[in-house]
């Protein structure tokens, strides 16, 4: 990677009916704050690794007489090294800023965006449905998750977006414009390797689960445009933006429906084809999980697929990677990112009702548009982990 | 009902729920760390404005320098200044705004929230 990779500029996004107005000022600081994180990931971050190497374990090792054992006795060690310090405290404040930034531009425009999503979402009522009774799960109440203020649910009054408009604009400063012009190269990923892996795959009926503001999955909607598509989750911001962002997009084969993955009574056992989440588990907790799993598998059709996006399990790599990636667990507010990461997805499959030899895990990346958002690939020098448009998906075909 | 009852500059820096990590050895020397930070954007975001500013002036030849000099902002737009640097204070300050937050907030610790999220 040559350091000095011109960045896309936030202008470079889609447009669409209801992304909110940024203007020149809000650009730039969109803009500036993009090529902070790409600053902080490409050159500052490399330093951590040298200070591991040349100095933290050195004196490690010599105090207790042997090498770290876990990623716990690194982060403690280098909790206390000055440039790990400084490293951590410029994220997690260009992190503050990403949000910040983009709440400004959301809440600037709040009612304009609330008005503007409510007569999107009135032209198409059917494929919309919120339910007051859905009660915000505690692993995302108790904490707002990557410091995003308000997390995916708050609404600051009726009908409010703003939680949601905010996530669409900020993420591309956390992914440098990585995803794609809609945000959306997870989901483009899993259209991709589902051309090339199963191309005579047609799921008739596919549900997403913790859509957020839907980006991912619309691809597949796109993709399979006869296909029935449900996306849930509990956030109601997120829903009605999500929904009125589909219709902007001219995608009608969505209904977004506010519900909790774990436990959907409305739907009919064995009534999916494809059941997709994306980014997903690490946001849930060790009671919800088993949950989700075990309605997945009582909603998936036999011969139907379930697939996850995630970032790789732990237990794949070294000692020094697995602490750099569980930054994000205790220092931006993402608790359960670490214990995810260490769950043994077979036995989890298993204890969910499904066979878990059928389990298979895959690697998937974005496709976007490499002329205007660049190229990086995984493991290069200079990679920001979790934050690259590489996934580890994982997922079975439940035997017919 | 509409946004007319927040209070947008508060709300556009509040707190995140959750404890914040202080990483330097003094929380008081991250505070100001943070507040260099966005200082150093806001004077990115201003040099990208004049950038523009200067290329549309040299595309139109409407403006010299002289005419800067002698401009006086009428009382509408002192107004909108005026707006403008209180979301200017309150973004280079956020840090402060969080943590006088976080005095009631009673946040949990990602250590306590990661315990009851793996026993429940
Ligand atoms: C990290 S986001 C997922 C991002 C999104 N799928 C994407 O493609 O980037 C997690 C989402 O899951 C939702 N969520 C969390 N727990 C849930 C549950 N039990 N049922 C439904 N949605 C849930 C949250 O509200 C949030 O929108």
């Amino acid at each position: 990677m040559s350091q000095n990779k011109t960045l896309p500029s936030w202008r470079a996004l889609t447009s669409h009916e209801v992304m909110p107005e940024a203007n020149h000022d809000d650009v730039a600081r969109l803009n500036v704050l993009t090529h902070l994180n790409y600053h902080l990931g490409s050159r500052v971050l490399p330093g951590v690794k040298q200070a591991f190497e040349q100095h933290v374990k050195p004196a490690f090792v010599a105090q207790q007489q042997r090498e770290p054992e876990t990623r716990h006795e690194i982060r403690q060690a280098m909790l206390q090294n000055g440039y790990f310090q400084f490293w951590s405290a410029l994220r997690r404040s260009a992190m503050e800023m990403r949000h910040q930034t983009g709440r400004i531009v959301a809440l600037r425009q709040a009612d304009a965006l609330s008005a503007q999503v409510a007569a999107l979402n009135a032209s198409a009522p059917h494929s919309l449905a919120l339910d007051a009774t859905v009660q915000v799960p505690a692993n995302i109440s108790e904490v707002d998750i990557h410091c995003q203020p308000g997390c995916y649910y708050q609404e600051y009054f009726e009908a409010d977006v703003t939680v949601a408009a905010s996530y669409d604009v900020g993420l591309f400063v956390t992914t440098a414009g990585l995803l794609g012009g809609l945000s959306d190269g997870g989901g483009q990923a899993i259209v991709n390797w589902l051309a090339l892996q199963h191309p005579d795959f047609k799921p008739k009926r596919i549900l997403d689960i913790g859509c957020t503001i839907g980006h991912n999955i619309v691809p597949l909607a796109q993709a399979f445009p006869d296909a029935e598509v449900i996306a849930i989750d509990v956030a109601r911001p997120c829903l009605r933006y999500a929904h009125a962002r589909a219709v902007a997009l001219g995608v009608s084969n969505i209904s977004f429906v506010q519900a909790n993955g774990e436990d959907l009574p409305q739907f009919a056992d064995e009534s999916f084809d494809l059941i997709t989440t994306a980014m997903f588990w690490h946001e849930t907790s060790h009671s919800a999980m088993p949950n989700i799993l075990r309605t997945i598998n009582r909603l998936l059709k036999p011969g139907g697929l379930t697939l996850h996006l995630e970032q790789p399990q732990y237990h794949q790599m070294g000692l020094y990677e697995q602490f750099i990636r569980d930054w994000d667990t205790y220092f931006n507010n993402e608790p359960y990112w670490g214990p995810m990461h260490d769950l043994d997805l077979p036995a989890m499959l298993s204890q969910a009702g499904f066979n878990a030899a059928d389990m298979f895990d895959v690697g998937v990346r974005a496709k976007v548009d490499e002329r205007i958002f660049g190229k990086r690939e995984a493991g290069e020098s200079g990679e920001d982990y979790g934050r690259a448009p590489v996934w580890n998906a994982f997922g079975l075909w439940k035997k017919p | 009902m509409n946004s007319n009852d927040i209070d947008k500059i508060e709300l556009s820096g509040t707190k995140a729920k959750g404890q914040r990590p202080w990483f330097l050895q003094d929380k008081q020397t991250e505070q100001v760390l943070s507040i260099a930070m966005a200082l150093a954007t806001e004077l990115a975001v201003t040099r990208e404005r004049l950038a523009t500013l200067e290329a549309v002036l040299q595309q139109q030849h409407i403006l010299t320098a002289d005419a800067i000099e002698a401009y006086r902002p009428s009382s509408a737009e002192v107004a909108k200044r005026s707006e403008a640097i209180q979301q200017y204070w309150a973004q280079i300050l956020r840090v402060v705004q969080q943590d006088k937050e976080a005095l009631s907030a009673g946040d949990k610790s990602m250590e306590q929230l990661q315990a009851e999220l793996t026993s429940r």
